[in-house]
């Protein structure tokens, strides 16, 4: 799993039958520190509830099918859970 | 499987049920020589690793549900051990 953060929303108007009602984001990827690394990418948010500028992780491949509900989705890309602390250890920072 | 060095924790209450209760922990990938290199990921962890530690980290979804013997969990790293020594050459 990486870390992303929310940087907007990306409403479909026909999705894939089994996709209906699940929200996908608009997800920056970002490195451990928390900076912005690589393109943004859009993922499902099988939280449903994280919003705008909100740190996630999130998963690729099929753990992204398995983490909704039904799992057998085309789906590559998942938000598993928002980030309430990262605690990063002092060594690790510089 | 991965070498990598705990460097951090995830907190997190809002999560897919299965990782409730989980400690998620951020691990440096590291080389066999010990060097940090930039690539990290946040894994599972089953066996009470600790920030600093050298860690085996599982990187593949099959086995990481083999180890939580949970065929539909939504896993791909965790972490199955702590190295105690790496020996390279002979």
């Amino acid at each position: 799993m990486l870390l992303g953060k929310i940087i907007g929303t990306v409403t479909p108007s026909l999705a894939y039958e089994g996709l209906q009602g699940v929200p996908f984001l608009l997800l920056q990827p970002l490195d451990k520190k928390l900076q912005p690394a690589g393109k943004p990418l859009v993922a499902c948010d099988s939280t449903r509830m994280a919003g705008p500028d909100e740190l996630v992780y999130y998963e690729g491949g099929r753990e992204a099918a398995l983490v909704l509900e039904p799992w057998f989705v085309p789906v590559d890309h998942t938000i598993i859970g928002i980030v309430d602390g990262v605690n990063l250890s002092e060594e690790s920072n510089q | 499987m991965i070498i990598g060095k705990v460097s951090g924790e995830i907190y997190s209450t809002i999560n897919h049920k299965f990782y409730d209760g989980k400690k998620l922990l951020i691990i440096d990938k590291i080389t066999p020589t010990g060097s940090v290199t930039s690539g990290y990921l946040i894994a599972v962890d089953s066996v009470g690793a600790g920030v600093g530690e050298t860690v085996l980290v599982i990187d593949e979804g099959n086995s990481a549900r083999q180890v939580v013997d949970d065929s539909s969990a939504p896993i791909r790293s965790i972490i199955i051990g702590i190295i105690d020594d790496i020996n390279i050459g002979n």
